[in-house]
């Protein structure tokens, strides 16, 4: 690792942890009710729109009800993005007038939005019109991290309430989220990229006469307009010249800031965050960077602040933010070390002054291999998925950092809200454990853990790697699995495992030269990000109504300290326990196999 | 306080109206907001950084475009379908470290630039023959362009200390020491170049 690298890292490790506690404070506020003065200033606005709704926002609903609301909410959203596809022609805003997407993909893409996944299958700048970027799309970015917020608030009401039936309210929930914490923050950051570069407009697409002009192959198309095949069944390519360069356009930086906000990570691009219009320079990249963590990791805050012990939730960012450093080096190293097959051809991957070196194919050269490797674990270890560089192309065991953050279920600070919850859940099974080492009834935060909890805790930790492995294994036998395939041996393999691991966790990143837009994967990954986002999401609702309804378990001398070193590393062994157990068969096959292949190649 | 599990409808009417409302909010007046904020603010780099030449748009400093004459600049290359530099299909080549078409790729670049430059015998900076994550990236390497300066020189009849002086001047170095990595824009840099005339 160079020295930029390293200060790099400890710029962005400090500025993150610098805005834990001022917005976990703020959001603790919000989502308590507390009079602070955005809410006051909000009150008629909020007033207006349960009127309207016909809410009595003082009414709340017990687990049942919450979950029945939110998913009820969430299939609604669905609905919406589906049907602005499928009519985007005949609707406003389509200024490059493309075409109504086809049934499978806006099938995929209406439940990788609502998921938090962001999986794209399509190419955004040549598929999607504003319109449905604007009010599907970035709604969906929105929203989908308001649900993974107010999951997350149920269960910690869960923990900080005792005898009660209720766990909130959820439209009063998504509504304050969204009002007071997602639109706030994605305006105030939308403003700052396009102050450095990134488009905001509702413009058509602007051609522009270049420089020189360029020569090049193109396929050629048969008379019916379908591409031309020789003898062999090779595409037929033929010559053609160009001086016009078409520069996209849109609304790019609304739909920017709240993609990493929300850790969606859904770009407007194909590109995603390596596309020069969606993330200009090295400040906007910084930028991005510290949007996807700001409220995951300040969530760790609200926890604690809301169970009334600030100590908890720091000792849960702990354990988060060990994993994190451990991973980004990790990568930082394995890219910086370089493709040794690229070395031998007389190409200078060693770092100075001059030039950032290393693994250099996928990524951008204002990003180099410091912003591009830190960026690859920021968005694996939550649920964003927006990339600055292409994972595909990464070293094996480079690559190996994304895919394995991603397995041990997105909880090196998580997506927004579901990284706080899903930690929670190991917190749980990590108690248990320690209970049955030391002979007694597991608690936490002084709530007994009993066997509908564990059962519940099982049930949300245990469909990820099913549905993951499942899928993996249909997609590597099937011919429409295997066609998606870009690269050969190992990495093909690892293309797939990606594919569904990501999926699985609403990620949405993908080493992205797996060919997804097909029937078989949008509608195999459509069906994987439906169960691995809800079914998680109702066991912790179920898990927070049976906590909320227990007694406090009074503090003894006895009772296992849940804050403090020892916790820290039980809990960081649990995340690793579940996660690598599950995974390394499937790891070794992939980027471990993959990594012997290109060091041993190397001495010969 | 036991809540009941009421009718449905109790759960249809606030999920239609408040996705409505909260579509309304962040779908509608929030991109439209941002927009007008934009337009009058920045207008220029909202509208895509555009870079005009006897006022007509010759480019975006944002999008590379391609250089294949050696008295430019050779921008990194691209792999975007059919034609490198697309700007309306954004893409990576996302070929795997161990893939030969990887090694296939870059073997020819690098023979195009040893051809461009017959005496330059040092390393190729690595950025210079691997395709960039966007297809676009709008900026090489200092080493990269320091590479080509001879090229360019000789090939514009100028003296190497000019062109050298040149990169100089349109490099740009990491943002408060920390953030980003040395680097230069190619087209700002080819545009310098054509107007030394």
């Amino acid at each position: 690792m160079t020295a930029a690298s390293a200060i790099l890292l400890i710029v962005y490790v400090v500025v993150v942890l610098l805005c834990v506690k001022p917005l976990g404070l703020y959001m603790a506020n919000v989502m308590e009710g507390r009079p602070i003065w955005p809410l006051r200033a909000g009150a008629p606005l909020e007033r207006w729109i349960y009127r309207l709704c016909g809410i009595d926002p003082a009414a709340e609903m017990g687990w049942k009800q919450y979950a029945v609301a939110l998913l009820v909410f969430n299939a609604l959203g669905a609905l919406v993005v589906y049907a602005l596809q499928r009519l985007q022609l005949w609707l406003p805003l389509n200024p490059q007038h493309f075409a109504n997407v086809s049934p499978d993909s806006a099938f995929n893409t209406a439940v990788s939005f609502i998921t938090n996944t962001n999986w794209q299958g399509y190419s955004g700048e040549s598929t999607m019109s504003y319109l449905t970027q604007m009010a599907g799309l970035a709604v969906q970015n929105f929203l989908s991290a308001a649900t993974g917020i107010v999951v997350a608030i149920a269960l910690i009401r869960g923990f900080a309430r005792h005898g009660a039936q209720a766990i909130g309210n959820f439209w009063v929930d998504m509504t304050r989220a969204t009002l007071y914490v997602l639109l706030p923050l994605a305006t105030l950051l939308a403003v700052l990229l396009v102050s450095q570069g990134v488009l905001q407009n509702l413009s058509a697409y602007e051609d522009v006469t270049t420089i020189e002009t360029l020569a090049y192959q193109q396929p050629k198309a048969d008379a019916a307009g379908n591409p031309a095949k020789d003898a062999k069944g090779d595409p037929v390519m033929q010559s053609a010249i160009t001086r016009t360069q078409t520069l996209p356009m849109g609304p790019v930086a609304s739909q920017e800031a709240i993609k990493e906000l929300g850790t969606n990570g859904g770009g407007f691009f194909n590109a995603n965050s390596a596309h020069p219009y969606e993330n200009p320079n090295a400040l906007t990249n910084f930028l991005e960077m510290l949007a996807i963590l700001l409220i995951p990791t300040a969530l760790t805050y609200t926890f604690g602040r809301m169970v009334g012990d600030t100590r908890q939730g720091w000792a849960v960012l702990a354990a988060m933010a060990i994993l994190f450093i451990i991973l980004v080096n990790v990568a930082l190293v394995n890219e910086q070390g370089g493709n040794p097959l690229v070395g031998r051809l007389g190409v200078d991957q060693s770092a100075g002054a001059l030039q950032p070196g290393g693994n250099m194919e996928g990524k951008e050269a204002r990003f180099g291999i410091a912003a591009s490797s830190l960026f690859a674990t920021v968005t694996t270890g939550t649920s964003c998925g927006a990339v600055n560089s292409m994972h595909d192309s990464f070293t094996p065991l480079g690559g190996f950092v994304p895919l394995f953050n991603m397995m041990l279920g997105e909880v090196v600070f998580g997506g927004v809200g579901t990284g706080l919850y899903s930690m929670l859940i190991f917190a749980i099974v990590g108690v248990f454990i320690a209970g049955l080492m030391i002979g007694r009834t597991p608690e936490y935060l002084g709530k007994k853990i009993e066997s509908f909890e564990m059962k519940m805790s099982s049930v949300a930790i245990l469909v990820m790697p099913f549905i993951v492995l499942v899928g993996t294994a249909v997609g590597v036998s099937v011919a429409g699995g295997q066609a998606g395939v870009a690269n050969p041996g190992a990495h093909g393999f690892s293309e797939i495992l990606y594919a569904f691991v990501s999926a699985s966790n609403n990620n949405g990143s993908a080493f992205a030269g797996i060919s997804a837009n097909t029937i078989f994967y949008n509608t195999a990954l459509g069906l994987v990000m439906w169960l691995g986002r809800y079914w998680p999401i109702v066991a912790v609702l179920a898990i927070a109504g049976s906590l909320a309804a227990k007694k406090r378990v009074p503090v003894t001398s006895g009772t296992m300290v849940t804050y403090g070193p020892t916790f820290v590393v039980l809990l960081i062994g649990t995340v690793l326990l579940v996660g690598a157990l599950t995974f390394v068969p499937a790891l070794a096959l992939g980027p471990i196999v993959e990594h012997l292949m290109l060091r041993g190649g190397s001495h010969g | 306080m036991q809540p009941e599990n009421p009718p449905m409808s109790s759960i249809l009417r606030p999920a239609l109206v408040l996705f409505a409302m909260l579509t309304g909010l962040t779908g509608i007046v929030y991109p439209l907001a941002v927009t007008g904020l934009a337009q009058a603010l920045f207008p220029h780099r909202a509208n895509g950084s555009l870079i005009l030449l006897d006022g007509k748009p010759v480019g975006s400093r944002l999008i590379a475009q391609s250089f294949t004459e050696a008295k430019y600049f050779w921008s990194r290359p691209s792999a975007t379908t059919p034609q490198p530099y697309s700007g309306t299909g954004s893409a990576g080549s996302n070929l795997g470290p161990l893939n030969p078409a990887l090694i296939d790729a870059i073997k020819p670049r690098i023979a195009a630039l040893r051809a461009a430059d017959p005496d330059n015998k040092v390393p190729v900076p690595v950025d210079l023959v691997t395709a960039s994550a966007s297809g676009l990236d709008p900026e090489e390497s200092l080493a990269a362009a320091q590479y080509q300066a001879a090229r360019v020189a000789r090939a514009r009849g100028l003296p190497l200390a000019q062109v050298q002086a040149l990169i100089a001047a349109h490099a740009e170095g990491r943002l408060w020491g920390v953030l980003g990595e040395p680097r230069v824009n190619v087209l700002e840099l080819n545009l310098a170049l054509d107007a030394l005339k």
